[in-house]
Order: structure tokens, then sequence, then C-alpha cells
């Protein structure tokens, strides 16, 4: 209910700053014109696409980051080796924001749909990777000697007691892997085109249309909190009340 | 013998780099269907041991041997009941008892039949499909030892399952424990650092020396299979245990505290026959 009302409380101060400040429609449009933008094209279709397209990649994108972590976690996890070497230069690629990786994916792969899928995903997998590793690292010594009394070992051992003793790690880890890859996406859509969101940004800031700019910004974050809250929280909730962690 | 340790050896590699002998030159043997007790302080070795027997980890020199093959890495006739419970979290109480089981490969229906059957064994079957964090510290455990009866395993190893429980769940457990015994006949190996527990338990109680742990004494509990023992006798291995303890508990506290340190029992409360008046 608070949050209605702040809501609205925002809605009424831009409204009515956008009428008294003065400035063009096109530069700063009132809440309502936006709401009309917006409103329009998702009748149309125009952001509708845009939506089905960002969603699109993004999902094939996160998806292939996840089985990446998840291996590259297992791998770093199992051998000392791998941990000294590839996990150390895990952490500092971690550290490199995915847009960065752009140009080069420019150069190898060319202004297309693969260069964005290829910063989506490369912005997701370090941060899965770190995750992963470290929620396989702190599955308690004691399930590991349970399991093995009772003679699992090999692929059984790592898909019943590795796995679902390192799920709350892992979504906390698809949490920021998620966030990560959708700021990814938006920055790749409106620099490489080829539809989406991102690229609705683009063309509205070249038709001078701020308010298709705004609609879709708003889009952007409906989407990211429907995202965070729904799915993640919703899956962390239900975890926490199957193991009895209280918060 | 069934279970024989024969001239097992184990150290660890301690912060500085140093080689510490835990377990020196242990032969024990028990046998099929018996119920033997590792009492000792704490550090000497006695959970190695069961894990040395579990297979969980390896000899460094000697040999155990079950039924005349010798143990190599764990498997599923030999179950260990640690001492906190290790249910699963992600899984129900009878998907936990069923876990071994399934790694068995036997049919889900059978498997579930089975679950049922022994759960009710150790009154638990209206938390069938409760997650263990639903469960109180007794019921955790209640379920482990479940999980691991339902392997009909050939050996039960315990490494002090009973010890992170309070003093009246503990009674029901002994009492629980006893019976399951006596009804399965299995052979149970049993680390505790109680003992008062060891003697009320078990047929044979091995007293175990610290750094590096071995064998001190073993003491057979004259028992009456069918029934309880009358207090006094029970008190009195007790105090004799206790006795030859004291000199291990005491080596302990002063390499702990010191050389100036120095155990003593209050005779008042407790002399040897355990009878209060006596000196009167």
């Amino acid at each position: 209910m608070r949050r209605i009302i702040f809501i609205g409380m925002i809605a009424v101060i831009w409204e009515v700053t956008s009428r008294l400040s003065g400035l063009p429609e096109f530069m700063f449009p009132s809440l309502t014109h936006v709401l009309e933008t917006l409103f329009n094209g998702l009748i149309s279709g125009q952001i509708t696409e845009a939506i089905a397209k960002s969603i699109g990649r993004i999902l094939l994108g996160f998806t292939i980051a996840i089985i990446i972590g998840l291996i590259l976690g297992y791998f770093i996890w199992r051998y000392k080796l791998v941990e000294d070497t590839l996990g150390f230069v895990v952490t500092a690629l971690q550290s490199i924001p995915s847009i960065v990786w752009f140009p080069l994916a420019i150069i190898w792969f060319g202004l297309n749909d693969f260069s964005i899928l290829f910063i989506v995903t490369i912005g997701a997998t370090w941060t899965m990777t770190v995750n992963a590793t470290s929620g396989f690292k702190n599955v308690p010594q004691l399930y590991q000697r349970v399991a093995k009394t009772y003679g699992s070992s090999g692929f059984h051992f790592l898909r019943t007691v590795i796995l679902p003793a390192s799920v709350p790690q892992i979504i906390s880890g698809l949490r920021i892997a998620w966030a990560f890859s959708w700021r990814a996406l938006m920055a790749g859509e409106l620099l490489g085109g080829g539809g989406g969101l991102g690229q609705l940004l683009e063309m509205g800031r070249s038709l001078g249309q701020m308010d298709l700019v705004i609609s879709v910004m708003i889009i952007i974050a409906v989407i990211g909190t429907i995202v965070d809250n729904v799915v993640f929280s919703r899956l962390e909730r239900n975890v926490q009340v199957k193991w009895g962690i209280q918060r | 013998m069934y279970l024989t340790i024969d001239g097992v050896e184990k150290s660890f590699v301690n912060e500085s780099k140093e080689r510490v002998l835990v377990l020196d030159d242990i032969n024990i043997d028990v046998e099929k269907g018996g119920f033997v007790s590792i009492v000792g302080p704490s550090g000497c070795g006695k959970s190695t041991l069961l894990y040395l027997i579990a297979g969980l980890d390896k000899v460094d020199k000697g040999e155990i041997r079950i039924a005349g093959n010798e143990v190599k890495k764990p498997g599923p006739d030999r179950v260990v009941v640690f001492q906190e419970a290790g249910l699963f979290p992600w899984l129900t109480v009878l998907e936990n008892v069923t876990y071994g089981l399934k790694l068995k490969k036997m049919p889900k229906e059978q498997a579930k039949a089975k679950a049922l059957e022994i759960l009710k064994m150790v009154h638990l079957s209206r938390y069938v499909d409760a997650y263990p964090h639903q469960l109180s510290g007794g019921m955790k455990q209640r379920v482990a030892i479940a999980r691991a009866l339902v392997m009909e395993p050939d050996i039960l190893l315990m490494d002090e399952p009973f010890s992170a429980l309070d003093e009246q769940t503990r009674m029901v457990l002994h009492k629980e424990l006893l019976e399951i015994w006596r009804k399965t006949k299995v052979t149970i190996f049993f680390v505790t650092h109680n003992i008062r527990e060891a003697v009320l338990l078990s047929e044979q109680v091995i007293v175990f020396a610290t750094r590096p742990g071995k064998i001190k004494e073993t003491i057979s509990i004259p028992s009456m299979k069918n029934g309880v023992m009358p207090d006094s006798v029970t008190l009195n291995t007790e105090q004799r245990i206790l006795s030859i303890l004291q000199e291990e508990i005491e080596k302990v506290l002063k390499e702990e505290m010191g050389d100036d340190y120095s155990f003593e029992t209050n005779h008042i409360h407790r002399n040897d026959s355990g009878d209060m008046g006596s000196n009167i």
C-alpha cells in the first residue's frame, strides 16, 4: 500500500513538473504522454516484439552462462590445479564489465545477434562460476561422508549431494548473474541493434521521441523487478522454507 | 573373527607440518553380532579408527578386515551414524531413509515399504513426509539410525551418536538401540566419551590411551542378555574404567594447561563401591 502511494506521488510530481517546466514535449514528456506511447506500443506490437526479442536473447545467453558456470565451477572445485590457475583468472575476469567485451565481439563475430549473445553470456558466466565454486566448496563434509558411506560416488554423488546441497548459493548466483546479463543485454542492444528493447531506446533517441525512451525504461524496470521479486525471491524462499533456514 | 583390526597405524600432518601419530598398533577383534564400545579422552583417535573401518580414510599400516575381506573404500555393508544426524535437508524423512536403498537399485515400492517398516521401529511413522528441520534433535538421530538400519548393514558404526542430545532423549534412545540390536543382530561398533553409555550398552568396552591412541585395556561387561543389570555392577565397572582413564585425562590436561595441573577425583561423592554410606 505504501509503495502504491509513493509511486502515485512520483507520478503526480512528474506530471506537474513536466507541464510547468516549459521544456518542449519531446525532451521532457508528461506522464500521460508516456503512458499513451507505452500503451500504443504494446497494442501495435512495437514494444511487445522488442520485449519478446530481448527475453529470448537473455534466456538463451543466461542458460548457456549457467551451464558453463556450473561446469567451470565443478572443475575449479574438483581439481586444485584448475583452482590455482583458472580460478584466479575467473576472479579477474569477473571484475570486467561485460560491455567492455563488445568491441572485441564486434571484431570477432561482426555487429550482429551473436555479438550481443556473446556479451550477455560472458556477463553472467564468471559470476555464476564463482558462485557455483563457493557453493560446491561449502557443502558440509558431513553430507559428503554420509553419502559416501552409503556407496554414492561419481556422477550420482554430484547429482544427489553436491548439487542439491549448494542450491542456496547457486540461487543467489543466478540472481546476480541475471542482473549482470540483463544489463549487458541492454547495453549490447543499444549499441548493436538487431531489435530488442535496447534498440528501441536507440531508435527513440534518434527520432527525438523521449516518450518512447521512457516507455522502454519503464518496461525494463518492470521486467527486472518481476524477475527478481517473483522468480528469484520465490525460489529462494521456497528453499529456505524447505530447509528450515530462518532469516 | 568377524571384524578384525590388525596392527593398524595412522598419522596425520598437523599445522606445523609435523607428522603426528594418531593410532598406534591397534588390534581389535569383534565377533559377529557383538557390541563393542571405544571410550577415551578427546583426541585419542577413536573417531579416526571408526572412519578407517568405514573406509572414509585409509590406514597407513596394518589391515582392517571384515569377514576376511580387506576394507578399501566406503560401502553400504558398514554404515556410519554420525554425531550430528547429517540428514539431507532437501529430502523428506522417507527420502532420506530410502537414499541408500535407491543406490542399491532397489525398486521404489519395495524401498518405500522397507523404509516405512524401519521408521515404525524407531517410532517415526507420523513424520514420514516431514523435512529434517521440522524434527527435534532426538528425532533426527532416530531417522539417521533408521537410514542406517534400512541398509541391513553387517556393521553399524556409531560415532558419538547421542552426545548432542539431552539426557532424557539419550536414555530413551539407549533403550531403543538395545532393542534394535537384539532384534536385528547387527554388529555395533560404538565410539563415545561417555563411560556410562559404553557400560550400559555394550558387551565389551575398549579403553583408549591418547597421543598416540592405543588400546589401554579391554573390559568385558558382565551382561545378563535378557535384562537389566544391577546398578552396583554397572557403577563398579564405570568406576574401574574411570580410574583407568584418569591417567589419560590428566595427561591431556597437563599438555593443554601446563605441567603443574593435577586432576583429582572427589572421593566423597563417588567412592569405589558406589555406595555412599559404606565408610561410615
